[in-house]
């Protein structure tokens, strides 16, 4: 009896992980942060690589980012750094889109879509 | 007799393992094969032009967020570097991983020595170049870029030049230093001031002009190999002076450029235009307004026409400048997000990668029709075996 008990608290923590780990994958994301995510990973990744571990730009990692402020970055993303190669991208986005790209980034930034599907 | 029977059984027996071995390729050449970055997956597909077919897809190559390849002077092998670091030599007849080294933290590309026997990587972190055995991958030898003391460049823009050389572009420097493999074990390095950011060099078919453009200021580096003593010229200076520059979204890439009837064709920083130059002079002969940022800046092997690729948010379209006229004369829309171009051999063909559209697509440069397009997961560089046999590819 109590062998069968410790294996039902088995089931249900692998259960419990297999639920936390498919909301973790199933994140919703609206088509517009979709769109965000593709073009950070993407465009912002010529420069930054595609994972974010830096090139002709500086490298855009959670432990590189931490102790930056968040108001600093987003000036940064929307009017770019003179004298640097990093242009302004407010054409391309609002502030609070801005915002949210430097709170994902200093979080972990969320994969592009498309990459998961066609990765067989 | 028994002798000559003997060797007639080992040889089919011969036969018979090679055929029986499953995947065994048939026998070819490899004039006609390339491969193209599935920039997303860490993978290449090797292609063959002459059907326009993919053969068949290479995993396991890293990240390929920024990746180059080169050949091997047989052009039987590509060594694919990634921007980890990783570097990577892929047999194109088997498609195979013959062996892969982490040679950085963070590189851009590299180039094959003129004997074939180097293969040299340019790297971001740590700042520099590395030799290596084109054999064995084997590291023979480095230049670390400390410009200065404790300060390391990122090298950009390397390119292999006659008698064994490498020139080459250090970012923070502002410098282009010549570095001699003759002696590969102790390399010997010339350094040339050259301007402010130097973003991408090229060296001109013959391997006489390098050449770096330059982000910081107007104007590109020109050095000329057969005279270096004479130092780095700056040509177009000031060629926007005067003008707002545009946000540049994307650096342009100088490798692969158009040299044309005596002129070369070069992508303007932070501007719609291309830049037309007369190489006996060195002096700015046009402009061509086009669609958007230029990024890479491409003549069809014959001269006649140049293929151009736009920075975001341009990077959906293609255009086609008739050199003679220097007028866009056709304009294309091959696919979402447009990375690289790359010519067959005698330019019937271009290939065109769509990295959002997850296609590569074929047309004829004469009549622009498509002829194929392939599936390919976000792709970006194309890579033709023909490379093997050129300068500064």
């Amino acid at each position: 009896m109590r062998h069968d008990r410790s294996l039902w608290v088995h089931v249900l923590v692998l259960l419990g992980v297999a639920v936390v780990a498919a909301t973790a994958q199933a994140e919703s994301l609206s088509p517009r942060q979709h769109e965000l995510v593709n073009m950070v990973r993407q465009d912002c990744g010529s420069c930054h690589g595609l994972t974010f571990r830096g090139g002709l730009g500086p490298a855009l990692l959670p432990e590189d980012l931490h102790d930056k402020p968040v108001e600093s970055l987003v000036a940064t993303v929307m009017m770019g750094r003179p004298g640097t190669a990093m242009p302004g991208w407010s054409p391309f986005m609002t502030e609070a889109e801005a915002e949210w790209i430097v709170r994902r980034l200093k979080q972990g930034f969320p994969p592009v879509a498309q990459q998961k599907e066609s990765s067989q | 007799m028994k002798g000559w029977m003997r060797c007639r059984i080992a040889g089919l027996l011969l036969a018979g393992a090679l055929s029986g071995c499953a995947n065994g390729p048939a026998l070819r050449g490899t004039g006609d094969l390339g491969v193209v970055i599935e920039r997303a997956t860490g993978s290449v597909q090797v292609v063959e032009h002459s059907g326009r077919t993919s053969l068949g897809a290479v995993p396991g190559l890293g990240d390929l967020s920024h990746a180059h390849v080169t050949y091997s002077r047989d052009a039987r092998y590509a060594f694919v570097f990634g921007r980890d670091g990783g570097l990577t030599k892929v047999d194109l007849l088997t498609q195979r991983i013959v062996k892969r080294v982490i040679q950085a933290g963070n590189s851009i590309g590299g180039s094959v020595s003129q004997d074939g026997r180097l293969v040299v990587a340019q790297n971001y972190q740590p700042g520099g170049i590395k030799a290596f055995d084109a054999e064995t991958l084997e590291l023979v030898s480095e230049v670390p870029a400390e410009y200065a003391l404790g300060q390391f460049s990122k090298v950009v823009g390397l390119a292999d030049v006659p008698g064994q050389k490498f020139a080459y572009a250090l970012f923070e420097a502002g410098e282009i230093w010549v570095t001699d493999f003759s002696d590969p074990k102790h390399p010997k390095t010339e350094r040339f001031p050259a301007g402010k950011q130097p973003y991408d060099g090229l060296v001109t078919p013959d391997g006489r002009y390098f050449m770096a453009g330059l982000f910081g200021e107007d104007g590109i580096a020109l050095l000329d190999l057969w005279h270096p003593e004479k130092g780095v010229r700056k040509i177009l200076d000031g060629y926007g002076r005067g003008e707002e520059k545009l946000p540049v979204y994307k650096m342009p890439h100088l490798r692969g450029w158009a040299m044309a009837g005596g002129f070369a064709f070069l992508p303007a920083v932070g501007r719609h235009e291309v830049l037309v130059v007369d190489t006996r002079t060195w002096t700015e002969a046009a402009r061509v307004p086009v669609k958007g940022q230029p990024v890479f800046v491409m003549a069809r092997p014959d001269g006649r026409q140049v293929w151009v690729n736009f920075a975001f948010p341009d990077n959906g379209w293609v255009q086609v400048i008739d050199t003679p006229t220097r007028q866009v004369v056709k304009t294309l829309a091959p696919g979402k997000a447009v990375l690289h171009m790359e010519f067959t051999p005698r330019g019937d063909e271009v290939w065109v990668s769509s990295r959002d559209d997850n296609r590569v697509t074929v047309y004829d440069t004469d009549s622009f029709a498509v002829r194929q397009t392939l599936p390919a997961t976000a792709p970006s560089g194309i890579f033709f075996s023909h490379r093997a046999g050129r300068i500064g590819f």
